[in-house]
């Protein structure tokens, strides 16, 4: 493990603070915090210095397993609006650098504002291997938080052809080298087959899983198949990030539950499922199948997944899902982008509102909170915005309290369309009000868990010292939008609401083993087909300034409970 | 009130504060105090204007402003003079009251507009009224009357208000329009109206339309007869056969909802 450069604080104790920290079975207790320089420790010297936490919650910083925020679309994105960049101005201060708002920051206000909100980790969730470069150069000058990618290989001609050719074992070894060539964290999968499609014949796509992309003789089920497959043997940290075919298609749970069950029981995490729980035919209005897709996430220990709520106001639609891209823009008539990655993936962009009265919008928040409120198990359905797409990550303290407050909540139920409420569990005044604990659970300890990350989201001894420390309010989004103390590495960032300190935060990665002869089947395939040599493709270590090497985890398959 | 620019500064000046409501109750030591954006720094207002009198209803800026922006800056009400060229950005998110440029002003001239009136009696740069990059809409309300030529993209975007130009418009006026009117009593250049959705763009002139605007009809708004005798009132070179017509009408843009106008006085 090389902690290159990681920044030593002192010696502090937290005290007094009321400490939820759900993976050391922590609930609300008035305890004593010690950390000496990046680590949380069991005891530190009398003249540590003190940080006074009576009356206040104690949490592990936030950590986001799903965002987009860095790299070529994402900066793409904040050039296609720049009206929205235009009123957010962020001026610098004697601790932090000057940057842009609006729905997608620059990288430095990514990262203060990540911080402002008390999270200290969060991982980009789709980074063409072609784009790596560039989104490691984004993230390097994304401030104090850690973070890390995952690849897009779901789409990747090159590997298609393996897979094609039943070359299975030559497929494992070039999954591992494009992880080690990227820097990535672990693999992403996307509208898996149906990109190939869309470049090939006009409005193409892929609607059932078992249908055949085009000159590979493969389904969309094999490519899944095998990439669950694959990650789970290689023992990335985290499993095959999936974002499932269908994305916003009325009926599409039918395939999420398909895609589900091609795990057999292996490691898998379904990526913002609020998307992917959509019931009805296609090509007509929605209607909700989160309380089956919750179900069987409840039932299916081996399966992961983060909700990718939508919250009212200003989003952006940004993926890899092109066709995806193509859609929106019908709906919205908003200007967009799309584009073509050579031999690896698809991109579309869409500013995008979502809007209380719109029965489709309304819709999609619902299925959100129905999948939390209907979440047996907090360490699994996780929080996140699915950022930009759903709405801003600024909007987590938000849903914080639509989850804690029974009342809050059904006040806002009641400003949205009723005819969509109605299409879900809803309306029903569920009573369900997440406690502090849950909420640690859903936005620090679950993801860090599922992402393999054994130092973060728990304050246990030998923990990193990333912790964020609130004032208790009953207004929780006010409370979680505005943290009064945030520690990363131990360093105090964030003092009485203020930034005291700039941090650098690390990338994490992951390097699976491999093979170094696989690079002699993948050479010509580039040299024929590429745009960029093939010597030029793979990024140097010395893009990772600051990193952390996370060790993989090899976790057999479950059956259903 | 007068302030006097009395040197030229070397970079531009961002001088949001000369708007009537933070110029409103503050003595001359107060207002020479509050600060201006030069370059990278920020300076006080009285390192590059003397201040005389307070405000009562009228600041007067004298000298060649031409190197200060966002002179009336989100004003809502009371009045400016410039006795001079004003810069950029002049009268940002103006929402009433009214600016008076005695001589020429730079480009952006109230980008945000949503009520009142500016009027220049010289000519104005390019972008006039015009929406910011990538807003979908412009000025939303008001008046700007120019005396003079006005640059490429006037009125670009604008939803509603009235633009009046007494010289030539440049190329592109009226782009992307959502609706109220641009009247040109000089020539339009190029691709005038390209991608309108409603609204007017008006000339005395000939003009070179596009391909996608399509020849309607020929008659005598009525509605363009009280506009024209409302800028005639306000002192603009409106001539008699403006008021009594007839027009050509073209709509377009036909590749938007073909619901604009184009009307070329029939001479």
């Amino acid at each position: 493990m090389s902690h290159t450069g990681r920044t030593m604080g002192s010696a502090i104790r937290i005290t007094n603070g009321r400490v939820y920290d759900p993976a050391n079975g922590v609930d609300g207790c008035v305890q004593d915090l010690c950390i000496q320089d990046a680590k949380v420790v069991a005891e530190v010297p009398a003249d540590a210095r003190k940080i006074d936490a009576t009356g206040m919650v104690v949490m592990p910083g936030g950590v986001d397993i799903h965002c987009h925020i860095a790299g070529p679309k994402v900066n793409l994105a904040r050039k296609l609006q720049p009206e929205d960049k235009r009123l957010d101005v962020v001026p610098s201060t004697p601790y932090t650098r000057s940057g842009s708002g609006g729905i997608i920051p620059s990288t430095f206000a990514t990262g203060y504002r990540y911080a402002a909100m008390g999270y200290t980790t969060a991982m980009e969730a789709a980074v063409t291997p072609i784009g790596a470069r560039h989104v490691l150069e984004e993230l390097h000058d994304t401030p104090i938080i850690d973070k890390g990618f995952y690849v897009l290989l779901g789409n990747n001609v090159f590997l298609y052809r393996l897979l094609k050719e039943g070359r299975r074992e030559e497929f494992r070894e070039a999954v591992a080298w494009w992880v080690n060539a990227t820097k990535a964290y672990t693999v992403k999968l996307v509208n898996p087959g149906s990109d190939e499609l869309w470049k090939g014949r006009r409005n193409a796509n892929i609607s059932d899983l078992n249908e055949n992309i085009d000159q590979f003789d493969l389904t969309p089920l094999d490519v899944i198949r095998a990439f669950i497959e694959t990650v789970n043997d290689l023992g990335l940290p985290h499993p095959a990030h999936i974002h499932c075919n269908n994305l916003g298609h009325s009926g599409n749970a039918t395939t999420t539950l398909d895609t589900m069950r091609a795990a057999e029981g292996r490691r898998v995490h379904i990526a913002h499922v609020q998307f992917h729980s959509y019931g009805g035919e296609p090509g007509k209005n929605p209607t909700s199948r989160g309380p089956e897709i919750a179900d069987y996430i409840n039932s299916h220990p081996n399966i992961t997944a983060d909700v990718g709520q939508v919250m009212f106001g200003k989003a952006t639609a940004m993926t890899a899902d092109a066709p995806l891209a193509h859609l929106l823009k019908g709906v919205s008539g908003n200007k967009w982008v799309n584009a073509d990655t050579e031999n690896e993936s698809g991109c579309g962009i869409v500013p995008f509102t979502y809007q209380e009265k719109v029965y489709v919008h309304a819709l999609q928040w619902a299925i959100g909170l129905e999948l939390f409120l209907l979440s047996k198990d907090p360490w699994r359905i996780l929080l996140s915005t699915d950022h930009p797409n759903g709405g801003s990550f600024t909007m987590y303290p938000k849903l914080i309290r639509l989850l804690m407050d029974r009342e809050f909540r059904n006040d806002e139920i009641r400003k949205v369309n009723q005819r969509a409420i109605r299409k879900t569990i809803l309306g029903d005044d569920l009573a369900r009000e997440y406690t502090l604990s849950e909420i640690a659970i859903i936005s620090r300890a679950g993801p860090a868990r599922a992402l393999g990350l054994k130092d973060k989201g728990h304050l246990g001894v030998g923990a990193d010292a990333d912790i964020t420390i609130y004032e208790d309010d009953p207004d929780r989004e006010k409370m979680f939008s505005t943290p009064r103390y945030v520690l990363k590495d131990g360093k105090l960032i964030i003092a009485d609401h203020e930034f005291r300190a700039d941090h650098e935060g690390r990338i994490l990665h992951a390097t699976p083993a491999y093979d170094p002869d696989i690079e002699k089947a993948i050479r010509p395939f580039f040299e024929d087909y590429y745009s960029i040599r093939f010597d030029n493709y793979a990024v140097s270590d010395r893009y990772l300034h600051n990193h952390q090497v996370i060790p993989g985890q090899i976790i057999p398959a479950v059956q259903p409970q | 009130m007068k302030l006097a620019f009395h040197h030229r500064p070397e970079v531009p000046i961002e001088a949001e504060v000369i708007t009537p409501e933070k110029l409103a109750g503050l003595s001359e030591a107060e207002v020479s105090a509050l600060p201006l954006q030069y370059g990278n720094e920020r300076v006080p207002l009285g390192e590059f204007f003397r201040v005389s009198g307070r405000y009562e209803g009228e600041i007067l800026v004298e000298g060649d402003l031409s190197r200060v922006k966002m002179i009336g800056s989100g004003m809502s009400a009371g009045r400016i003079v410039v006795d001079g060229d004003a810069g950029m950005h002049l009268g940002v998110g103006m929402s009433g009251g009214e600016i008076v440029v005695k001589g020429n002003a730079g480009d952006w001239v109230a980008p945000d507009l949503s009520g009142g009136r500016i009027t220049i009696h010289g000519n104005a740069g390019h972008l006039v009224g015009s929406a910011y990059r990538g807003s979908a809409m412009g000025i939303r309300g008001g008046e700007i009357l120019i005396h003079g030529n006005a640059g490429n993209e006037a009125g670009n975007a604008m939803r509603r208000g009235l633009i009046a130009i007494g010289g030539d418009c440049g190329d592109f006026g009226g782009v992307n329009m959502c609706a109220g009117t641009l009247i040109v009593l000089g020539r339009l250049g190029a691709r005038c109206g390209a991608s309108m959705k409603r609204g007017s763009i008006v000339s005395m002139q000939p003009a070179p339309l596009l391909p996608t605007f399509g020849y309607a009809c020929r008659y005598e708004p009525l509605y363009l007869r009280l506009y024209l005798l409302h800028l005639k009132r306000l002192g603009m070179s409106v001539g008699e056969a403006h008021i009594e017509g007839p027009y050509r009408r073209y709509s377009g843009d036909a590749i938007e909802t073909n619901r604009g106008e184009i009307l070329l006085l029939d001479a």
